[in-house]
């Protein structure tokens, strides 16, 4: 055998590893930009004004953003074990629900009261899947009418005010430093999405959450703790579905049970898949769902900024999801022919 | 060359190339084919097979200035229809058939039966019957393909080849997945059709196969056609010669001495799981290779797993080191120094999608790790470079994906994932199914050099000359039951014969006698 052609043989193999490793990791980023612009392009065509690329703008997009990209984190991990958490919108309006109502008798328990309450509710869902080994489709789903019915339960079917919220900086505050200032929403979601990260890429945990997703039976023969990383998925899901209803309730010094986070869990899965990570499970990053939170949030104010009809923009944001995911599809179709 | 049955070949392929960015696959490679015989098509994973294969059936095109003729005239196949038109039918080893179907569904797929615009059933029931009467199937039209089991789903993939009135069947590695007897029968079915005029391209690893099967033998080496051997010059050592391209007169390594009276250090006794496994018992010494031969079906990789505690057993008992032990879970198996490598690497054993690094590293990541869960990057990379180095794994870098890696190489991956736990024990399963020769031989070096270091080493395998060449000691297993053992001080010799008659429960020789 001469070990020169194999040497060359997986010599080119592992540069087309590398150039596949790169075009996932810059992923969306060009449909991100791309988008920006034509947005920005727009407003000038109709409007006579660049009224996206302004300074304030991209802060607001950034603060809408927040919310579903700490979600989609939680999203993130679930669907890297090769699962889906449909819950996570009815969560956030029971976390919410319950913060309020805690932080009228005790202040800034509340925050306490709904993270709790998330990490509790991902918890159940995850035994399930883990333990009792029902899909995590159905659990979930499941959980996505039953927590509803739940959070409307906690208020008696009405909203409940907290006037005098004591933690309503988290949703309307900035945290100042030298010369400018960052609103909390964001600092919140950029340490949810760098925390995710750390566990992700830099823990034993991180791993395994790879493995499980990418071969179950391999994961368990290996000695991996399967039961332990699902439930820590779902969990971390929850809790950060609980952190998004603090976040919430925080903006609005009010939930309801009823419509609070209503279709939440598209929006998150949506950024999770437009971010790359494979529906199946075992590939994915998490600045790819930042990304497509960002996207996804980019479309919602564009389209506004536009004058585009509120009907319409459902339709325009439905297709740009199906779109990219086929642009996405079809651009990484030749570099995994071979394989 | 003369030709069996008929001087005009079927199948002529002549200077076909095939260039992928950056690789070679193929380079003036030439395969001639006649009707009636039996063409085994031979060489290491990655010597251009399955590329040359892919070419037939339209699945690759060839660079230009291919030449491939049927029945003399030169032909273009530019698809997969265009190939099935010529008569080219393709069996992979992934069988590529509808499991929510019944069989004559599948045989007719692509090409159903119409009366009208309605699908005509009784039809294709009637027509499909008679195809699986002439193969001699025990099964009807109208089973579902999902009920059948791999040998029968085979045949109902002939029985489309042979409906479509298919003249060249290409059948790659086909016996990968059968028991003996199913083998048999296949053997039966091919000499059938092999009579009745139909060329067969037969793609196999496994010698004894083809020296029963083939007419001829052409043999591929790193993308190049190296040549194509008679009926009579067929013999074990040319073939493999001609595929490694080097002598291989110390094939297997033996240079630990293993012993049966050293220190014994895993003791099992009587485990049973209430299904496949009846009562298994075996002991493995220290710096010992001991065989666990049996039929596919016995239950050994069922007891192996057993041992893992990867399944639950109702009976029985294991020691380790003398002391009883009960592993619930793999991660406690290995905890305790015994690890398990699965007999199927892609679906149970490897993360394709993640890297070399990882894959290596997965084991004892929890161990490395500090602070409670963080993990050493530079110390993970430190461990699978000299993983990669110490087991000469063939790959650019630990970040490779294992995907990307040949079938010997993903093994060794594999294999290194459980080096670097430093096991006392080691069950390893078919350790070199689907691996090329040379990978095999670096395989057995490895085992022989962990016998020589004090591990104990279980190896099942199906192979007879692989179990003979490396073991020290055969525990053999019939129907779920350690039925006795060869080799050791005293024992009888290890021969595939001894193995065959514990395995079967018929000596053959003193039938003979």
């Amino acid at each position: 055998m001469s070990s020169t052609e194999v040497v060359g043989g997986t010599g080119a193999r592992a540069r087309k590893a590398q150039m596949r490793a790169f075009i996932r990791s810059i992923g969306m980023l060009p449909v991100l930009i791309i988008l920006g612009l034509l947005i920005q392009a727009g407003c000038i065509y109709f409007t006579g004004e660049g009224r996206f690329l302004t300074f304030q703008n991209l802060s607001i997009v950034a603060q809408q953003a927040s919310v579903n990209a700490v979600l989609a984190a939680g999203m993130t991990f679930v669907i890297l074990t090769g699962g889906i958490d449909l819950s996570v919108g009815s969560i956030l309006a029971a976390s919410a629900m319950i913060g309020l109502i805690v932080s009228l008798s005790a202040g800034d328990l509340g925050i306490v009261a709904a993270l709790l309450m998330g990490l509790v509710i991902g918890l159940i869902n995850g035994a399930l899947i883990a333990f009792v080994r029902l899909p995590p489709f159905i659990v979930t789903l499941g959980s996505l009418t039953a927590i509803r019915g739940f959070a409307r339960l906690l208020g008696n079917d009405t909203t409940v005010f907290n006037a005098n919220l004591p933690f309503a900086f988290i949703g309307n505050g900035s945290l100042h430093f030298g010369f400018g200032s960052v609103s909390w929403l964001i600092v919140i979601a950029f340490l949810v999405i760098f925390g995710s990260w750390l566990i992700l890429r830099r823990t034993v945990l991180g791993v395994h959450i790879y493995a499980v997703g990418g071969n179950e039976s391999a994961a368990r023969l290996s000695g991996i703790k399967v039961w332990a990383v699902l439930l820590f998925a779902y969990g971390a899901s929850g809790l950060l579905a609980g952190l998004g209803g603090v976040m919430q309730a925080a903006r609005l010094y009010a939930a309801n049970g009823l419509q609070l986070g209503q279709s939440y869990e598209l929006d998150a899965i949506a950024a999770v898949i437009l971010g790359g990570t494979s529906f199946v499970g075992g590939i994915g990053s998490i600045w790819g769902t930042l990304i497509g939170a960002l996207i996804i949030a980019v479309l919602t104010n564009g389209l506004i900024l536009l004058g585009v009809t509120d009907v319409w923009q459902y339709i325009v944001k439905g297709l740009v999801i199906i779109g990219a995911v086929a642009l996405d599809r079809y651009r990484l179709r030749g570099s995994s022919a071979r394989t | 060359m003369p030709s069996p049955t008929d001087p005009k070949p079927i199948l002529e392929m002549r200077g076909v190339s095939k260039t992928f960015p950056g690789v070679k696959a193929l380079n003036d490679v030439q395969l001639t084919v006649y009707p009636g015989e039996v063409h085994a098509l031979m060489g290491e994973n990655g010597a251009g097979k399955s590329t040359l294969m892919k070419i037939l059936s339209g699945a690759y095109m060839p660079d230009p200035g291919a030449e491939i003729r049927i029945d003399g005239k030169p032909v273009h196949i530019d698809g997969p229809l265009s190939a099935k038109a010529h008569g080219i039918a393709i069996i992979y080893q992934e069988l590529a058939l509808a499991p929510n179907l019944t069989v004559a569904e599948n045989i007719y797929l692509g090409r159903e039966a119409q009366r009208g615009v309605t699908i005509d059933r009784a039809g294709m029931y009637a027509g499909c019957a008679e195809v699986l009467n002439n193969l001699g199937a025990t099964f009807g039209p109208r089973t579902l393909v999902g009920d059948l089991s791999i040998a029968e789903q085979q045949m109902v993939e002939v029985a489309r080849a042979v409906h479509a009135h298919s003249r060249i069947l290409v059948m790659d590695e086909p016996t990968t997945a059968l028991s003996n007897r199913e083998t048999r029968r296949l053997f039966d079915l091919i000499l059938k059709l092999k009579a009745e005029g139909l060329a067969i391209i037969y793609i196999s690893h496994r010698m004894a196969e083809v020296y029963e099967l083939a007419e001829r033998v052409s043999v591929l080496r790193d993308g190049g056609y190296v040549g194509t051997l008679g009926r009579e010059e067929i013999k074990p050592e040319s073939i493999v010669r001609m595929m490694v391209g080097r002598d291989l007169s110390s094939f297997y390594k033996k240079e630990h001495h293993g012993s049966s009276t050293g220190r014994a250090v895993l003791e099992v006794e009587g485990l049973a799981d209430g299904h496949r496994v009846k009562r298994g018992s075996l002991v493995l010494h220290e710096g010992e290779v001991l065989g666990l031969a049996g039929l596919v079906g016995a239950g050994r990789t069922e007891l192996a797993r057993l041992v893992y505690g990867a399944e639950e057993r109702t009976a029985g008992k294991v020691k380790l080191e003398g002391k009883e032990v009960e592993f619930k879970t793999p991660g406690e198996a290995i905890d305790g120094g015994v690890v398990y490598l699965t007999e199927d690497r892609k679906a149970q054993g490897l993360f394709l999608d993640m890297t070399c690094g990882d894959n290596i590293n997965l084991g004892v990541i929890g161990r490395d790790a500090r602070w409670g869960g963080w993990l050493d990057l530079a110390h993970a990379k430190r461990r699978s470079l000299d993983a990669i180095k110490s087991l000469s794994i063939r790959v650019a870098g630990p970040e490779v994906p294992v995907g990307a890696l040949s079938g010997g190489n993903q093994q060794k991956v594999l294999l290194s994932r459980l080096l670097e736990t430093q096991p006392k024990v080691l069950i390893l399963d078919e350790p070199t199914r689907g691996v090329d020769i040379g990978a095999k031989s670096e395989i057995y070096r490895i085992i022989d050099e962990l016998a020589k270091g004090g591990a104990a080493v279980l190896v099942i395998s199906s192979e007879l000359p692989e179990v003979v060449g490396i073991a020290d000691r055969v525990v053999v297993m019939r129907e779920g039951e350690t039925v006795g053992e060869v080799g050791g001080n005293g024992g009888e010799p290890i021969t595939e014969e001894s193995i065959m008659a514990l395995a079967t429960g018929v000596d053959l020789r003193k039938a003979a006698a």
